[in-house]
């Protein structure tokens, strides 16, 4: 591998990273704002010290593992979400040609896969606290990362359909000429809920409902253990904001404006990153202003509502294909 | 059972109808009474158990019913009206409830105001019957009447503004304690309860006017000085130390200081009242020279350092390691402490704490009581007798409470009188009018006149040696088997006529005496008196008063006198010392006692007071005072009755006890480490302690599992109390003794009647809510009374021998007795000591003019070669030729029962 | 559990009722929510309710239930009795006082300890005090770092002034005779009487 390349992997993984530290204070700073306050602005330059003062508190905690624990489980747990989220990443195409791990063609298989494979974690986490509400929330979580795993990989077959393709490029370079949203605007509320529901985010974190399961699955986490959940869902926030950029508002297409430097158009990065970020704050609106559902009420939508109109979705654009085909 | 009702007789039961419901009671009680222990809730004021109904305070209005078919019906007042049969009341009948409302109104005109600066708030019978009668705003517009209040002396506070006018204060001074000095003065709404003038209040039994006052007339003075709300106060059940009676006392703590002792009623004991020096005799436990750390004089000459608790232990036990031993006890101390002693140093180490002639008399009496055939009796059972012999003893000094009693004795012919003429007992004003000055006999027989003289049917006076003639002489006429006594002239054989007569002709005719003259012969002579007396067919009572609180536990627990503890130290056998809660300077003339101290190398002194034996010791070892620790007294009845722990001194102040505990461990001995080890060792030492154990349940006693609160459930303050030293509250100190907790929290109904920490029921914050926890008012508690005796009265024997006679030698000591100043403990407080009088010296005015001596002449007097200023008291009621002296007074040396005397007066 | 509830005659919980209403439901549904979202969106641009403080100060009332302070009435003199009311009102027992009284007989605490760290502000003391003299004001600005720093004496306690009830002497009113006040020299009393005297 080229040092390039190492360069590149290294800038993305950190970027992420910080942005989703950042987050940390984005997010605290947009509910306060939507709530008529101003959220936290004392430490520092528009209370960004927040940031650094979190972090090292999060970093000083004692981290404590319960001595009734399953303890190799319950360390490794926390750490299952960061990595498999963290390479679902590798296939998300943030400006053309440039992504971690290139242009796959089943990228989006992959990223459906670890997204997947992040219920571990959550279900590990759970099992090894040895304790019940931890335990509860595992079992929501699994079940509830399982259900929604179905709609919205069915979700996504629209999208690969008019595009033709698994890969993540591909599907971007298919929305020249329109960007998915329009005929695929089922699809893309389908995939929004069911991102929420894979990230845990409210409105539908169940699994770590406070009002009932104390913290859920991370009940007995402390410290950068908990740090480590806490960091991972804003990692996967900004994955499923990632991925709703790419498959529905045209990934890093825009005008150009011919703004170049050194020889390389930023344009295409700056879009990715502003789509994105609109995302990002669409989710925390999205915590500001929607309740939280009962866990039955959450499970019912899902099979009952999402699942058929998923498969509604996926026939139509397949028979729409196929007229305009021509078969 | 309320005044004077005879226990014996049982009356059937009749029916009557309260609020429309049916109860079977009493017919000789009053509606008031029956009500009350019904469990209504009726107010009054006026009436109380001991001292009966006179209707003044229109109070307990109820509303009474004819017949059946009555449905105005009308007022009465229950506290006057019979438990006829068919009897119909309702309390809750309007009629009443308005009458009571307005009473209270009515009495409530001139009340001033005051309650947040008064000493009777929170604990106050009228602030409880104006919450129960619902009087809440005051409408009366008008001005209040005023009084000037007077200064009543070190005990009791007075505001006179604050009184309802009941007469309870002047019932209980003048006619049940037989005090003169406080009256009521003027006239209709301007009635005054006061002395004539300022002055301190002569009578003994005076603090019980805080009690029956139903407000803040009379108020605690010594309380009022450090004054802490009944809700704030840390209590725990407690046995009166000052004297071998065993009152039940109920002593109150807060911020580590002992604030006040209340009394704790027992229905065969103490009842209602208390006498002065049990309830203001407690300040010697605040006091500020007390020693708080354990102190050791490593070198001869050298002055005593603190040092912690381990290292006196560790000190104490390597001393103890080098043998040659010897622990003295106390009769001050509780039967676990002495016994602890002894089972630390050997049973053939351990001595008694009292001299060897002490000793004999506690023994004798042990004897007396234990032979029979008189009954024991007790407090209950004085007021009952009909016929009562003083001989020898100054009970008001020497044992007050049982003076108080024998006051009521003398009342049963009035009683006799009362019920011929259908007179309820209860209605005491007219049983007292139809009575007038009739008295049953009462024969004080003392060689000084005492305060019981002017309710005595004949006095006598005379020298112990007199009293002895004269007894048997009485024994003689009561049983012609018996020798007379030699030489006595013709009046004393009149009254020893009159006297004998008197007891043959009573149904329960009473012997009260003690060692208080120091006379085995007075004791043996009273024990064939009531050998002649069971012999003659009668069934005597007996009242036997050792010295102190704990004599009868140290002479059944035995052990030899001081006099061979000091032989043995005189010969050379003994190192150390050990002195327990104990001033031998009290027991032993001080010149004989420090050269003896001066052959030891190490004095051990475990007390609570700095006493001249404590400053001596090498090694001194802070007890806690009675209100700090838990232990077991045996009272002049053989009754055990244990006392417990109020709250945890500062310091290393532990029981006596657990420092011998502490030191036996050091040792590698087992005594246990709490009390229940040192109760069931005591209890397996002697066949006659064994029932000790059951005196009170031990520490595993729990009520649903919790233990008895000693606070109050309004306590207050418990996060700012300690805070000042520590901002984490402090777990509360741990009670591995009793069942007793440190606590608010815990099992606050149910309690044994010898663990109730404190007498309160909802709507009855006064001690008036003692009737909540009797079985029947003026009855004894619940689960009956506490305690238990130890001495069962044999069928009773032969004869002591006639004691040979001996006339007293010129200015042969005879004891006298002070109630405050003879005592020990009291003395150390401020209350007390201003009442103690200045050392005197009585004689009989020929004697005096015999000897050139005035009266008032300041004289110094000599014994045994100790020598002392006395002022010259000439009295022609005291016996003649002999010279009496107030045993342990304040500047009265210690020297041996009838030592005689030279005085000569002192010219300044 | 079914059979307990037949045997009382409770009627069972019933299912919760199914969708009712179908798609309609589910779109206007749908469009409740993005209302929401557009209503909370345009908080963005609303007023804000935080009041800066240490910058900018609220206005609290002279009722505000802040620092407790003993008064004094208005001849100076403590107001408090030591009557031990405002302790035992004290649902947290922080409030712990003794009782001492001055040669004249006015009772004063000889010391008065709140335990601030312990207090709850919640005014019972003030409402059972009889004489005005503990008061809650709206100082509120009392964080340590230490907590004993939270344990107040009396000197820290006693205010100068007369607080909200001035004019107030509670031994105008009381009985109890005090110096520069004898028996019947209190609101609406009488002299006093002389016992000895018969006359009406």
């Amino acid at each position: 591998m080229s040092s390039e390349r190492m360069a590149l992997i290294g800038t993305i993984l950190l970027a992420v990273v910080a942005t989703a530290a950042l987050l940390i204070w984005v997010e605290r700073r947009m509910l306060g704002l939507w709530q008529d306050r101003w959220g936290p602005n004392r430490v520092g330059f528009l209370g960004l010290g927040q940031v650094v003062a979190d972090m090292i508190k999060i970093f000083m905690k004692d981290d404590w593992i319960p001595p009734f624990a399953d303890r190799p489980v319950f360390v490794i747990a926390p750490a299952i979400v960061m990595v498999t989220v963290l390479l679902a990443f590798a296939v998300v195409p943030i400006a053309p040609g440039v992504s971690v791990a290139g242009d796959w063609n089943v990228g989006v298989l992959f990223v459906l896969g670890m997204t997947s494979l992040a219920v571990y974690s959550v279900m590990l986490g759970g099992w090894a606290s040895n304790n019940k509400y931890a335990l509860l929330g595992a079992m929501r979580s699994t079940a509830q990362s399982i259900s929604y795993e179905v709609f919205m990989g069915l979700a996504l077959l629209g999208v690969v359909i008019q595009a033709g393709s698994f890969s993540l490029e591909d599907i971007v370079l298919a929305q020249q000429d329109g960007w998915f949203i329009g005929p695929q605007f089922l699809g893309f509320v389908l995939f929004l809920i069911a991102g929420l529901a894979e990230t845990h985010r409210l409105p539908l974190d169940l699994p770590e409902a406070e009002h009932e399961l104390t913290a859920g699955f991370h009940t007995e986490y402390s410290g950068m253990k908990f740090g480590m959940f806490f960091v991972g869902e804003y990692v996967a926030v900004i994955l499923v904001s990632g991925l709703l950029t790419t498959l529905y508002f045209g990934g890093w297409l825009g005008p150009t404006w011919g703004l170049t430097l050194a020889g390389w158009s930023f344009m295409p990065l700056v879009w990715f990153v502003l789509k994105t970020g609109a995302f990002i704050l669409f989710f925390i609106l999205l915590r500001a202003a929607i309740p939280r559902p009962r866990y039955d009420q959450l499970m019912r939508f899902g099979w009952l509502v999402l699942l058929p109109l998923a498969l509604l979705n996926t026939a139509v654009t397949g028979a729409f294909v196929l007229l305009r085909s021509g078969a | 059972m309320s005044a004077g009702d005879a226990r014996s007789a049982t009356a059937p039961l009749v029916t009557i109808e309260i609020d429309g419901r049916r109860y079977r009671v009493d017919p000789r009680r009053n509606l008031l009474e029956v009500a009350l222990e019904l469990g209504f809730d009726l107010p009054y004021f006026c009436w109380h158990p001991a001292l009966g109904s006179v209707g003044a305070c229109r109070q307990c209005a109820v509303t009474q019913f004819k017949d059946e078919n009555d449905t105005q019906g009308r007022v009465v007042m229950a506290c006057m009206t019979p438990c006829a049969d068919k009897t119909r009341i309702a309390i809750a009948h309007p009629d009443a409830l308005e009458m009571r409302a307005s009473v209270i109104e009515m009495l409530m005109t001139n009340h001033p105001h005051d309650c947040p600066v008064c000493e009777e708030g929170g604990a106050c019978h009228l602030q409880d019957m104006t919450v129960m009668t619902g009087h809440a705003y005051r409408r009366y517009r008008f001005h209040k009447r005023t009084h000037v209040n007077q200064d009543l002396g070190p005990f009791v506070s007075h505001e006179m503004n604050r009184c309802i006018a009941c007469y309870r204060c002047v019932r209980f001074y003048r006619e049940y304690a037989g005090g003169d000095d406080l009256n009521v003065f003027g006239a209709h709404h301007y009635v005054y309860f006061g002395r004539a003038s300022d002055g301190v209040l002569e009578s003994p039994f005076s603090g019980n006017l805080v009690e029956v006052c139903p407000t803040g007339v009379f108020t605690d003075k010594t309380y009022g000085e450090s004054y802490t709300r009944k809700w704030d106060l840390q209590q725990a059940p407690s046995i009166c130390h000052h004297c071998a009676v065993g009152c039940n006392i109920m002593p109150g703590e807060r911020y580590g200081r002992l604030k006040r002792i209340e009394n704790r009623y027992h229905g065969a004991l103490n009842g209602y009242f208390l006498c002065d020096r049990g309830r203001y005799g407690y300040q010697h436990v605040n006091a500020q020279g007390r020693v708080r750390h354990a102190a050791l004089r490593r070198d001869r000459g050298a002055a005593r350092q603190p040092v912690d608790a381990d290292t006196a232990i560790a000190t104490l036990a390597g001393w103890l390691a080098e043998g040659r031993v010897l622990g003295i006890g106390s009769p001050r101390a509780s039967l676990e402490a002495n016994y602890a002693l002894r089972a630390l140093v050997g049973a053939d180490r351990f001595h008694r704490g009292i001299d060897a002639e002490t000793a004999r008399l506690d023994d004798l009496v042990l004897e007396t009581l234990a032979r029979g055939p008189a009954q024991i009796a007790t407090i209950a059972d004085i007021e009952q007798a009909d016929a009562v012999l003083v001989l020898g003893e100054d009970v008001l000094a020497t044992g007050a409470r049982i003076a108080l009693a024998i006051r009521q004795a003398v009342r049963q012919s009035a009683y006799a009188m009362a019920d011929a003429a259908h007179v309820p007992r209860w209605q005491d004003h007219s049983a007292r009018l139809l009575a007038q000055e009739v008295k049953s006999p009462l024969f004080v027989c003392t060689p000084a006149a005492t305060g019981l003289d002017g309710i005595a049917t004949r006095t006598y006076r005379g020298a112990p040696q007199d009293l002895v003639r004269l007894a048997q002489e009485i024994v003689h006429l009561l049983d012609y088997t018996q020798p007379r006594a030699p030489g006595l002239d013709g009046d004393t054989i009149h009254l020893a006529h009159t006297i004998a007569e008197a007891l043959k002709g009573a149904q329960r005719p009473l012997i009260v005496s003690g060692t208080g003259c120091g006379s085995a012969a007075l004791l043996q002579v009273v024990a064939n008196l009531c050998t002649a007396l069971g012999r003659s067919g009668r069934k005597p009572w007996l009242a036997l008063l050792p010295s102190e609180c704990n004599s009868l536990g140290t002479a059944l627990l035995g052990g030899p006198g001081l006099d061979a503890a000091l032989a043995r130290i005189e010969v050379g056998e003994i190192d150390t010392l050990i002195v327990l809660e104990n001033d031998l300077f009290r027991r032993v003339p001080a010149p004989r006692l420090q050269a003896l101290l001066m052959r030891l190398s190490h004095l051990v002194v475990i007390d609570a007071l700095a006493t001249p034996t404590a400053e001596a010791a090498d090694l001194l070892l802070p007890a806690g005072a009675f209100a700090e620790t838990d232990g077991t007294l045996v009272n002049y009845e053989g009754r055990a009755q244990r006392y417990f722990q109020v709250y945890v001194p500062e310091g290393d102040i532990r029981e006596s006890w657990r420092w011998l505990q502490q030191v036996a461990r050091a040792r590698g001995q087992d005594l246990g480490d709490a009390l229940d080890a040192l109760i069931a060792g005591c209890a397996g030492s002697d066949p006659r302690l064994a029932r000790i154990v059951d005196a009170a349940p031990s520490a595993r006693f729990r009520i649903h599992g919790s233990r008895i609160p000693r606070q109050p459930h309004r306590y207050s303050g418990r996060t700012a109390m300690h805070a000042q030293r520590d901002i984490h509250e402090p777990r509360p100190p741990q009670d591995p003794d009793t069942p007793l907790a440190f606590s608010m929290e815990g099992a606050r109904t149910g309690a044994p009647p010898a663990e109730i920490p404190i007498f309160w029921y909802p709507r009855w914050n006064s001690v008036q809510s003692v009737h909540k926890f009797q079985q029947e008012i003026g009855g004894p508690l619940r689960g009956g009374d506490p305690g238990v005796r130890l001495i069962e009265p044999g069928p009773g024997g032969h004869y002591h021998d006639r004691p040979g006679y001996r006339a007293p030698a010129e200015l042969e000591t005879v004891w006298l007795y002070e109630l405050f100043g003879s005592e020990e403990l009291s003395v150390r407080g401020d209350a007390i000591a201003s009442r103690v009088a200045a050392p005197y010296l009585v004689l009989h005015p020929a004697t005096a003019a015999r000897l050139g001596l005035t009266a008032g002449a300041t004289v110094q007097v000599e014994a045994a070669g100790q020598r002392w200023q006395a002022v010259l008291r000439v009295s022609p009621t005291f016996a003649a030729n002999v010279a009496g002296v107030p045993r342990g007074l304040p500047g009265v040396p210690t020297f041996a029962t009838g030592t005689v005397l030279s005085v000569r007066e002192v010219r300044p | 559990m079914s059979r307990h509830l037949k045997e009382h005659g409770t009627p069972a919980v019933p299912p919760p009722p199914v969708s009712p209403g179908g798609l309609r439901l589910i779109v206007e549904g749908f469009f409740t929510q993005l209302l929401s979202l557009w209503r909370v969106f345009l908080h963005l641009f609303a007023r804000r309710a935080t009041i800066e403080y240490p910058e900018q100060k609220p206005y609290l009332p002279p009722r505000y239930r802040g620092r407790i302070v003993l008064t004094r009435d208005p001849d100076g003199q403590e107001r408090c009795v030591a009557c031990n009311l405002c302790a035992v009102a004290c649902p947290v027992g922080c409030i712990a006082l003794q009782k001492a009284e001055t040669p004249d007989g006015r009772w004063y605490p000889e010391w008065f300890r709140i335990n601030f760290s312990r207090c709850i502000y919640c005014g019972m003391c003030e409402e059972a005090c009889p004489t005005y003299a503990i008061q809650l004001t709206p100082d509120y600005e009392m964080a340590e770092y230490d907590r004993r720093n939270m344990v107040y004496e009396k000197e820290h306690l006693l205010i100068a002034g007369q607080g909200k009830y001035p004019g107030y002497s509670f031994y105008r009113v009381a009985g109890l005779a005090i110096a520069g006040k004898p028996k019947g020299a209190a609101q609406h009393e009488e002299p006093p009487v002389d016992p000895r005297s018969l006359l009406p």
